[in-house]
């Protein structure tokens, strides 16, 4: 924890964005979390990730609920729209936010206990619906906020830093998302910011729902011999798929790969998804075959991470409802309301 | 790369910039802290361990520490040209020598805090030539372990170029009274008014040491047409200052060239401001930017209304009638040779001479050593150029009982090269007296300590201050031109000093880190607000420095590496533009980073000395 300030000063080479920004100029307050938290790994990753993606901060809602997690929109993005909502509440709060204003970029934080217990409802029904936003899960496996009592997500047979060993089974967020329809999924490591960065990326551009869970460890309780979701234990039994490169446009690809070694995903904004295999057999694009090797291989006590699931044709929320493309905060009274006229016809349709 | 060593004494110095430059190793972030918390008589022993003469050199010295304040580098480049700039943007060092006057002005009666002159002397005889920065620095040294120092010179009172060369608008009497009479307090015997003009005779008298710091105490001439018709209006630069300190000269004609581009030139043409010229300029033969003087001695002389005109070689003086009437110039332009060697010659551009008309004439074009006075066949060994042969680091001459130091060595510097060689002659000295060998030098002190207080409280401020570097006030020029003693700058006063003091980084305030207890968390990588911190795969120097989260191009400036970690990765830092803001250690979990005050001092002459030279390892305390 820290309460000075940081220094406003910077590197002299810090660069300037397209739309003039440095990197510096997406951070948020002061983190108040304690030292070493993988919160603070994944916030820098958003910093990273919505500066190389030259966003204008102030076309961004970052939404959260209750804990530690979701105490982090408040340490990245100063200048972007910001709601903390009830514990577990903060899909329905953003599923609202998008439907009066279609047209910001949602990110939705979130935690293991916010997203896979007291909102688990939540978490399921905004997968479903496809809401187009960036679901980022902070997923440290405990309780921090309450001195570290096991959450739902812990796996069975983890040790608590008191020595308790967890008997109950773990809600595997990921799976979760694949059954309730998410249309891109991934898992990644607050350690790895090479790893997350482009995933971060790559769900930022994607339009439709996009969830990703991010191993975080609790350095103050839950970084232990014994736990599976420590800095240590998750270095040594994370199973990566692929290795994603985001690219903003199909001709801003400058780096050749041999033939085989790729597979290519066009999203809907013209980003492209360039994912390296590093288990040649892994399938992104099929939702049964990745269920299915995320179980097999979570059985073996594997942390299988990268970009586990796309649907380049995803669609969203908007097109289930077929609402118009002007976002519903913009339409005025003449659009809202369209007159006598207009009822009388619509009644005489009905009858 | 292989780990860093910081145990060896330089690494850590090295990042402490300011004292690296500083010939005399001064800590300077030490003293500006105790300035801050208004502890001057502290502040001022510091200097006065280190430079001897604080109150002197925090109005004169040449700053080689503040080109290498890591101050310059961090702050945030002025805003680029065409938009409003707000005043005072550029990127600026710390005023450190400022500061340092800043404790002389404020500190208490200091004297019951100065060494002892001793009851008991030793038995050995020193003398020392001339009463400048380097002597009195020697005799400082030595005195207080029984040495018998004598000091000679010409001038009735000690000093030597600074009371001589040094106007009063820029160092007032009373300061150097103070300070050489702290030294002369010591039991030092001052044969004033007595010029050595034969070291033979000297070297008879049987003194176990003789150190020569008599300067270089000639003004180079210039030789063109006209020099010898018009001699009564032209005159040497340094002797013209002696002459006007000493009350010899009190005026000067209202028309005054200056020729030279030197501190020397610049103390000409503010001195003949105040004598009574009133179209005064400095005509010099390169261009502004090389010009020798500090860019703050000529910012001085163009505060005060004194043109500077460039790229002029003189070529005549011009007279009628034995008075002088002007000077002609050729006009040149600095041309870079063809070969690609990055060396600069003056070309003449072919266009008219320029001739300036004016009634007296400076030539500050540059000093010289002068030693008539010792003896061909007394053993002492002089190069083709007339410079005594000088071992660079003991300064022992040719004769090993004579030593030379400050200008006298190796040519005109500045008081705080002075400083540096006297205190290494008194080293050498000593351990002549003592029969050690003079080349087995002591290695310096070196303290590491942990700032840490608490979880987010360090004994150090370590929040970094964004204001930019503060002026020092200048007395009003109506009155500052009208009298030559009246001093032109004020000194901040203690607020302002405070307020300059925070703008210190604390570079003596080291990161320092343990590979076995990082868990590479990435904590420090995400808050170092410079990008200074890169966990990485380790490689050749010249490709990690590519390789790091900002590139690091500085090469002048140190990575830090760590031994591999856990995951087979590397911490590498870039020292270049490090903040010590302590941000990195306060988010780390586990204590691998810490905030540990580098101290070092240089070791003086006396027993310790000598002991510590013997174990020739360097002492972390």
């Amino acid at each position: 924890m820290t309460y000075l300030t940081k220094p406003a000063l910077h590197h002299p080479t810090l660069q300037k964005n397209k739309v003039g920004y440095t990197r510096r100029d997406y951070e948020g307050k002061i983190s108040t979390l304690c030292a070493g938290c993988g919160h603070d790994s994944i916030s820098a990753a958003i910093i990273q990730a919505c500066w190389e993606l030259d966003i204008q901060p102030h076309r961004v809602a970052k939404l959260s609920g209750i804990g530690c997690s979701s105490k982090t929109p408040d340490y990245f993005l100063g200048a972007s729209h910001g709601f903390n909502s009830v514990h577990g509440r903060m899909p329905s709060v953003l599923t609202g936010a998008n439907l009066a204003n279609r047209e910001l970029i949602y990110l939705g934080v979130s935690g293991d206990g916010d997203s896979a217990s007291i909102g688990i409802g939540q978490f399921a029904h905004i997968m479903r619906r496809g809401v187009n936003l960036t679901y980022i899960l902070e997923n440290n496996g405990v309780y921090g906020l309450t001195k570290g009592q096991f959450s739902a997500t812990a796996d069975a047979g983890s040790k608590s830093k008191r020595g308790v060993v967890n008997r109950d089974a773990p809600v595997d967020t990921v799976s979760l998302a694949l059954q309730l329809g998410a249309s891109y999924v991934a898992r990644s490591f607050s350690g790895d910011k090479k790893q997350l960065v482009p995933l971060v990326k790559g769900a930022i551009a994607h339009q439709g729902a996009a969830f990703i869970d991010i191993v975080s460890p609790c350095v103050a309780f839950n970084n232990h011999e014994g736990s599976t979701k420590s800095y240590d234990y998750v270095r040594e039994h994370n199973d990566s798929v692929n290795r994603l490169d985001f690219w903003p446009t199909r001709e801003a690809i400058n780096v050749e790969y041999p033939e085989g070694a790729v597979i290519d995903v066009a999203q809907h904004d013209g980003s492209i998804l360039r994912l390296r295999k590093t288990h040649p057999e892994y399938d992104p694009l099929d939702r049964v075959k990745a269920l299915n090797y995320i179980a097999e291989h979570q059985a073996k006590g594997e942390l299988v991470t990268g970009l586990l699931y796309i649907d380049p044709d995803a669609d969203d929320l908007h097109a289930h409802l077929n609402t118009v493309d002007t976002p519903f905060n913009r339409l005025g009274e003449k659009e809202l309301c369209p007159g006598s006229t207009a009822l009388e016809k619509l009644n005489a349709a009905l009858r | 790369m292989k780990p860093t060593d910081i145990g060896a004494p330089d690494y850590f110095h090295k990042v402490v910039d300011c004292q690296w430059a500083c010939p005399a190793h001064t800590p300077v972030p030490e003293y500006i802290r105790l300035i801050a918390a208004g502890r001057y008589d502290d502040a001022y022993m510091v200097n006065w361990n280190s430079n001897v003469f604080p109150g002197i050199l925090g109005r004169t010295c040449d700053r080689p520490c503040e080109p290498a304040c890591r101050r310059s580098r961090v702050e945030e480049a002025p805003p680029e040209q065409g938009k409003d700039s707000p005043a005072g943007a550029a990127r600026e060092p710390v005023a450190i020598c400022r500061l340092k006057r800043v404790a002389a002005d404020n500190k208490d009666d200091i004297r019951a805090r100065l060494p002892a002159a001793p009851k008991k002397k030793n038995g050995k005889r020193i003398a020392c030539i001339g009463a400048g920065p380097a002597s009195l620095t020697v005799a400082r040294d030595l005195a207080p372990h029984g040495y018998h120092v004598v000091v000679y010179d010409g001038d009735a009172k000690a000093g030597g170029m600074i009371r001589s060369q040094i106007p009063r608008f820029r160092l007032p009497e009373e300061v150097i009274d103070e300070e050489v009479g702290y030294i002369l307090g010591l039991g030092i015997e001052f044969r004033a008014g007595k010029r050595v003009d034969s070291m033979k005779a000297l070297l008879a008298e049987g003194y176990d040491a003789i150190f020569v710091g008599s300067g270089a105490p000639r003004g180079r001439d210039l030789d063109i047409p006209g020099r010898k018709e018009a001699a009564k209006h032209i005159h040497i630069g340094i002797d013209w200052l002696s002459s006007v300190s000493f009350g010899h000269i009190d005026k000067i004609a209202k028309r005054v060239i200056v020729l030279g581009g030197g501190n020397t030139a610049m103390d000409c043409c503010r001195t003949s401001k105040r004598l009574g010229g009133e179209d005064v300029k400095v005509i010099v033969r390169s261009g502004f930017e090389e010009m020798k003087a500090s860019p703050w001695e000529k910012e001085d002389a163009m505060h005060e209304g004194i043109p500077i005109l460039n790229y002029l070689v003189p070529k005549e003086f011009t007279h009628r009638k034995g008075k002088l009437t002007g000077v002609t110039f050729e006009k040149v332009a600095a041309k870079f040779d063809a070969d690609g060697s990055g060396r600069r010659r003056l070309v003449p551009t072919g266009e008219p001479d320029r001739h300036f008309e004016c009634d007296e004439v400076l030539v500050a074009v540059g000093q010289e050593n002068a030693f008539p006075w010792i003896e061909k066949d007394c053993g002492i060994a002089f190069d083709q150029s007339g410079m005594p042969t000088v071992d660079k680091v003991t300064l022992q001459a040719s004769l090993p009982r004579v030593f030379f130091g400050g200008d006298a060595a190796f040519g005109p510097k500045n008081i705080i090269w002075a400083v540096a060689h006297g205190h290494e002659a008194a080293v050498s000295i000593d351990k002549l007296c003592q029969g050690e060998d003079v080349s087995k030098r002591p290695p310096p002190m070196v303290h590491l300590m942990s700032q840490k207080m608490g979880i987010h409280e360090w004994s150090y401020d370590n929040e970094i201050a964004l204001d930019r570097r503060y002026k020092v006030p200048w007395r009003d020029a109506s009155q500052t031109l009208k009298n030559i003693k009246i001093e032109v700058e004020m000194g901040f006063d203690r607020a302002t000093a405070w307020k300059e003091a925070e703008r210190c980084l604390n570079c003596d305030v080291q990161t320092v880190f343990s590979n076995t207890l990082c868990i590479e968390c990435d904590a420090c990588v995400d808050i170092c607000p410079m990008d200074c911190i890169t966990f990485t795969v380790n490689g050749e120097e010249a490709n990690l420095r590519t390789r790091l989260n900002a590139p690091a191009r500085n090469l002048a400036q140190d990575l830090y590496v760590s031994a591999t970690l856990k995951t087979g990765r590397i911490m590498a830092k870039d020292e270049d533009v490090c903040l010590h803001c302590g941000l990195c250690a306060e988010r780390c979990p586990t204590g691998a980073w810490d905030m540990q005050k580098f101290l070092l001092e240089m070791t003086p002459a006396g027993p310790g000395c000598r002991v510590r030279a013997a174990k020739k390892e360097p002492e972390l305390v």
